[in-house]
């Protein structure tokens, strides 16, 4: 499997002088990116005006909802935090050529493991304590569930695209059977864990309901940018991402290195689940299963896995998707609209690009 | 030269005033050429000088942006590889067009009208026919993954002549074969032109042009600068023809350049060697031979030749010693046994391995030049400290690499894919040359280099020498080998069946171990 | 209820793995056909979805099946030619394209239906069976195998019709080239794109009918998200198969025995969650593939799209 992405990004990323020309180059990136925004509002608007809603309301709607008012900005903001850790968990796997699509079940059983794990916590140890030990076990869960996946993927060449799907239904149901038979709290009828008691969560920020996870989100993203564009670390796993042959003959441990991307990466996504619990949920209840995985990846291939700009367009997402739940309950749109719209953003995106390097290779020539 | 060219009615295929341009180059600037049958029309010119390009627009994977092409005298546009197949043009290409998982037969059928069964019967005979004449063989339910480059060549060779093709290009196709493959191709190639075929060959060995050619264009920087047309080329004899081609190419008149090359240095046979190799054996795969019970050793400033057909185990030894493969045996570095290190670790401790895959594994293509400088020290003081890059003192060094071995880049951030053969085997040469090099290997470092970086990598290789390295020199070409070493190892079948010393009988010699006789 | 193992509940668990296996069946097909040619096909699902979609739409109004699996097939297919445009002739990333055309179809699906049926929720007669004769009779297998819509009976033939596409025809081995050795296919005078443009037509074809055949004849009627990760199975299925059709029926079949368990086993008011039955065949593959670990021998070519001169 070999899919020539991770090079030019990396490639880019090196080339990205100081100066003149990278401002510019930003700011043509910004451009290439909000234009086919817009475009992509208008098509989707058509899809409204089709089904008798006014396409002029509705945005009206997912923008006060999802940017300008401040209740709505804070959940936007909160909502970007369990994505911010895919966003970088999936950054180090794509960059190192390996196609982790088992983010979703390594996020519910980083979730549940959270669940489960935080109030017992929270009755032996200090709160803050608590939280961390709770954050340390979710990460190692989710890293052990991706061993298999990556032992095979490291020493028998098992295709980790196959392997990842099959643990991510997996992990699913395994996630459900935990919070049906295992961590089911006896005290409510409806199955689900135990609920951490709001004063036992992460703080918020400030005065808001902006969950400190956020934070958290933000450093990690960055964290994860500048270790795989600065170090050493980093460049040995965009070696083995674009050239696993070349890596192999610089006398690199591939295999060791399979199975720390995978690691991370995992570990990641079942930060994210924990961050989304202990920050924003407070339990799981059974048969949740957000799939923001699935949303995540093609943001973070738009972004070119660059770390700052996955944190846009995980905003981006954030704000279609909380400003869509709200227009969704105001015009008797269902809520499904918005995967209609993230759709039509990323199929636009993906073709502007393409008509960018389109015209600056004939402007080369 | 346009009086040189004759009446078009008799040409098969002529180019007028052909132009192609791409991105910064121009890669064929207004290029006349007429091929006619019974004419091997050879092409030379180094690297970079637009042969490529020209074989793409003849077979229809490229247009030009002037000029114009006719067939049998009449102007038309090859648009596509299938109308080029259709007007009578075959072209057996320099990476080897097949479908490594089908058959030769499913291969040849390739290309039949999507709603038929394939019609395995009409082939096989019509196949038979064609390889009766020719006097070669084809395994027709053989999968090509299990066939020889060569016998890869001769199954392109049949499917030209299965689809009835006039003109047949082939595109550098001797830089993969033996010495004896060549001489069987250029046999091939006289047989066919003398059925009435047209033949293009392209090469960038003037031995070659001088000895199949019946007609030469020498093209240099896009442009064609001169030709030699069949009465003159059957005038002169073939020392005078590659003098004759040497001037078009170079400007100058000289002697055959890769002959002027200085005799071999003597080695101190007192010094303790450097390399040992003890019975290393390695188990055959489904893909690659075995080696069985090789052993050598290498002194300070000694270069030992490994000679041998391609695919007889060179690739394996290589791999082997630097810890790509696994094996068993013994392999000593200054007397201190190293086999049970890893890559990383052996490369340390001063053996370097310069692959013959440049991209495939010698370089990360889409990775800038400078940072290819150091892709076997990622981690390593100065250039990252605690195992954060420092990207000054990346780019301070990478300079002066580039400076000391005249790596031809734009920038330092160019990606290193982007610059010609020659100028990626300089960066490996730096890489693998830098201090601490003890043993280097050298598997084929002049494979697909034109003539200018052939004698520079040649001699980087000697001034390696120089310094006190050991240095196992791989070559599939037995000239090098006699040009450089102080002694030839042969290989055949993954063991060494002798190793002669660099004296006067050594070709004769090492020949003959090469065709399974005695020494 | 006469027990677990009666001669009835058996058959039921075998016909209801049947009306399971074929949607994967039909998607894993669908998938091989794809990835033979060289294109990750991610957007499966989002043509399964549209094509169970379209499916039920034409069969609710037309009160026939047979147009309700064609409107579902030319779903299916309209959501492929979005796909064959977009990745295969101008190249854009087939992971990217796949994952948006699936989260787009789940939602234009889910909102057609939002504003179409989600007040009356409409269904569809029960199929018509084709009872082939004497074997019908069987005990256990005859009504578990042989009672089934016609359509069943075709999609098992078409594993047989599509192991002879590959390996006797001509189409078989553009196709095989076109995944394997692009650049040889082309200099072979074909076009690549358009071979691989019939392959994810097919796909979206094969993936429309498993669709329309899973809201029409498995459930009856469509709702949001029905498809549940049929397609993303079908990809499964396609990657372990390494090329070969009948495998894909085994592993569809596989699957299917352990969703009708699920059905079965809440029927029989066992108190056991059925996601754990449904996490028995993912657990019997990955064991598999931990104990035999064989390498999946894609084709190399998959997922790179083909530009003519690249090199």
């Amino acid at each position: 499997m070999s899919i020539d992405t991770a090079p030019t990004a990396s490639a880019t990323a090196l080339d990205a002088s100081s100066g003149v020309a990278a401002r510019r180059d930003i700011l043509r990136r910004v451009l290439m990116t909000i234009g086919p925004i817009l475009a992509a509002l208008v098509i989707a608007g058509c899809i409204l005006l089709a089904v008798g809603v006014d396409p002029l309301a509705y945005y009206g709607y997912v923008l006060e909802k999802g940017l300008f008012s401040p209740l709505g900005i804070q959940q936007t903001l909160t909502r970007m935090a369990p994505l911010l850790f895919l966003a970088a968990g999936l950054i180090v796997a794509f960059r190192a050529g390996m196609w982790n699509l088992g983010g979703d079940g390594q996020f519910l059983l980083g979730a549940v493991t959270a669940a489960a794990s935080a109030p017992f916590f929270v009755g032996i140890m200090p709160a803050w304590l608590a939280l961390f030990c709770a954050f340390v076990v979710a990460t190692l869960v989710a890293m052990i569930w991706s061993l298999v996946p990556a032992l095979l993927r490291a020493y028998q060449g098992v295709n980790e695209i196959i392997t990842t799907l099959m643990m991510t239904f997996l992990g699913t149901s395994l996630a459900n059977v935990l919070v049906k038979l295992v961590f089911r709290d006896p005290g409510t009828t409806v199955p689900q864990t135990r609920t951490l008691p709001v004063e036992d969560r992460l703080p918020r920020l400030f005065d808001t309901t902006i969950t400190s996870g956020l934070l958290f989100g933000l450093a990690a993203i960055v964290i994860v940018h500048l270790v795989m564009t600065r170090t050493a670390f980093g460049l040995k796993l965009r070696i083995v991402g674009a050239n696993p042959r070349a890596a192999v003959h610089a006398g690199l441990g591939v295999p060791g290195l399979t199975i720390g991307v995978f690691a991370i990466s995992a570990g990641l996504a079942g930060l994210a689940g924990a961050v989304d619990i202990i920050g924003v949920q407070g339990n799981v209840r059974a048969d949740w299963n957000p799939a923001y995985g699935l949303a995540v990846i093609p943001a973070v291939f738009l972004a070119r896995m660059n770390g700052f700009a996955a944190i846009g367009f995980v905003f981006l997402l954030s704000v279609l998707s909380i400003g869509g739940e709200s227009a969704a309950r105001r015009l008797g749109v269902p809520n499904h609209f918005t995967l209609v719209l993230v759709s039509i953003v990323l199929i636009v995106l993906a073709l502007a690009e393409y008509v960018d390097h389109r015209y600056n290779q004939s402007r080369k020539a | 030269m346009s009086n040189l060219s004759s009446s078009p009615v008799d040409d098969i295929v002529a180019l007028e005033g052909v132009t192609k341009r791409f991105p910064g180059i121009v890669a064929n600037d207004s290029i006349d050429l007429s091929i006619r049958p019974g004419e091997v029309h050879v092409l030379l010119g180094e690297n970079g000088a637009g042969k490529s390009t020209l074989i793409g627009m003849l077979s229809g994977l490229q247009q030009p942006d002037e000029g114009r092409i006719l067939v049998d005298g009449k102007p038309m546009p090859i648009t596509s590889p299938r109308q080029a197949l259709a007007l009578g043009i075959g072209t057996v290409f320099q990476h080897m067009m097949l479908v490594p998982t089908l058959t030769v037969a499913e291969n040849l059928l390739l290309g039949g009208p999507w709603w038929q069964r394939p019609r395995t019967e009409e082939l096989e005979a019509r196949v038979a026919e064609i390889t009766r004449s020719l006097g070669i063989v084809v395994k027709l339910h053989a999968r090509v993954s299990e066939l020889s480059l060569g016998e890869q060549q001769q199954v392109e060779i049949v499917r030209a002549m299965v689809r009835n093709s006039r003109l047949l290009i082939l595109d550098e196709s001797t830089s993969m074969l033996t010495p004896q493959g060549i001489e069987e191709l250029g046999a091939l190639m006289r047989r066919l032109v003398e059925q009435g075929l047209a033949i293009v060959f392209i090469t960038h060995k003037l031995k070659e042009a001088a000895a199949f050619g019946d007609r030469i264009s020498v093209l240099k920087l896009g442009r064609k600068v001169g030709e030699i047309p069949p009465e003159r080329f059957r005038a002169l004899g073939e020392q005078e023809i590659i003098s004759e081609i040497v001037e078009l190419m170079f400007g100058k008149r000289k002697d055959d350049p890769e002959a002027a090359e200085r005799p071999v240095a003597s080695v101190d046979t007192e010094a303790a060697p450097l390399l040992q190799v003890i019975d290393l054996a390695v188990a055959a795969t489904d893909n690659a031979p075995g080696l069985s019970s090789i052993s050598f050793d290498i002194r300070p400033g000694e270069i030992l030749g490994i000679a041998g057909i391609d695919g007889n185990g060179q690739k394996q030894l290589a791999e082997a010693l630097s810890g790509q493969r696994v094996a068993s045996g013994s392999v000593r570095l200054e007397g201190a046994t190293i086999e049970t290190l890893s890559v990383g670790e052996r490369s340390r401790r001063g053996l370097r391995y310069l692959t013959d895959d440049r991209l495939g594994e010698g370089t990360v293509g889409t990775f800038p030049v400078s940072i290819n400088f150091f892709l076997k020290q990622v981690g390593a003081a100065p250039f990252w400290r605690n195992g954060v890059e420092q990207r000054a003192e990346i780019d301070r060094r990478a300079g002066e690499l580039v400076r000391e071995y005249d790596v031809r880049t734009p920038s330092l951030k160019t990606p290193v894919a982007r610059l010609s053969g020659g100028n990626i085997q300089k960066v490996l040469l730096a890489r693998e040359l830098a201090e601490g090099a003890k043993v280097v290997i050298f598997n084929k470092p002049t494979y697909g280099l034109d003539l200018a970086n052939t004698l520079a990598s040649r001699q980087r290789i000697r001034d390696a020498a120089q310094r006190g390295l050991a240095v196992l020199l791989i070559s599939t070409d037995l000239e090098e080998l006699l040009s450089m070493c102080n002694r030839i190892a042969v290989m055949a079948n993954g063991s060494l069946v002798g190793t002669v010393a660099n004296a006067d009988d050594a070709r004769t010699r090492v020949g003959r171990l090469m065709i399974g006789l005695a020494a | 209820m006469t027990g677990l193992f009666s001669e009835v509940f058996l058959s039921a668990l075998l016909f209801g793995a049947v009306t399971a296996a074929i949607p994967l069946l039909l998607a894993g097909l669908g998938e091989q056909m794809s990835e033979k040619a060289g294109v990750l096909n991610i957007g499966i699902e989002g043509m399964m979805l549209a094509g169970a979609y379209l499916g039920f739409v034409g069969a609710f109004y037309s009160g026939s099946l047979w147009l309700g699996f064609l409107t579902g097939a030319a779903g299916g297919m309209a959501v492929a030619l979005v796909m064959a445009l977009l990745c295969v002739r101008i190249g854009l990333n087939q992971i990217v394209i796949g994952i948006a055309l699936t989260l787009g179809l789940e939602g234009l699906t889910a909102l057609l239906h939002h504003f179409q049926f989600s007040r009356s929720y409409p269904r569809l007669p029960a199929p018509n069976p084709t009872v082939i004769p004497t074997l019908a009779d069987i005990p256990v297998i005859g009504p578990a195998f042989f009672k089934h819509h016609l359509i069943v009976y075709l999609a098992v033939a078409l594993v047989v019709a599509m192991g002879y596409l590959y390996r006797r025809t001509q189409l078989g081995l553009n196709l095989q080239a076109a995944g394997d050795k692009p650049a040889a296919l082309d200099v072979a005078g074909i076009d690549v794109i358009r071979t691989r443009t019939i392959a994810v037509l097919s796909t979206g074809a094969l993936a429309g009918l498993g669709g329309a055949y899973l809201a029409n004849v498995g459930a009856g009627l469509f709702i949001p998200f029905i498809t549940n990760g049929a397609g993303f199975l079908g990809i499964v299925l396609a990657m372990l198969a390494r090329g070969r059709p009948v495998w894909v029926l085994f592993g569809a079949l596989l699957f299917g025995v352990c969703l009708s368990l699920t059905t079965a086993m809440q029927v029989a008011g066992i108190n056991i969650p059925t996601d754990v039955i449904q996490m028995l065949p993912f657990l019997a593959v990955m064991m598999m593939l931990v104990l035999f670990g064989r390498r999946a021998s894609l084709p190399a070519a998959l997922g790179i799209p083909y530009e003519r001169g690249a090199r």
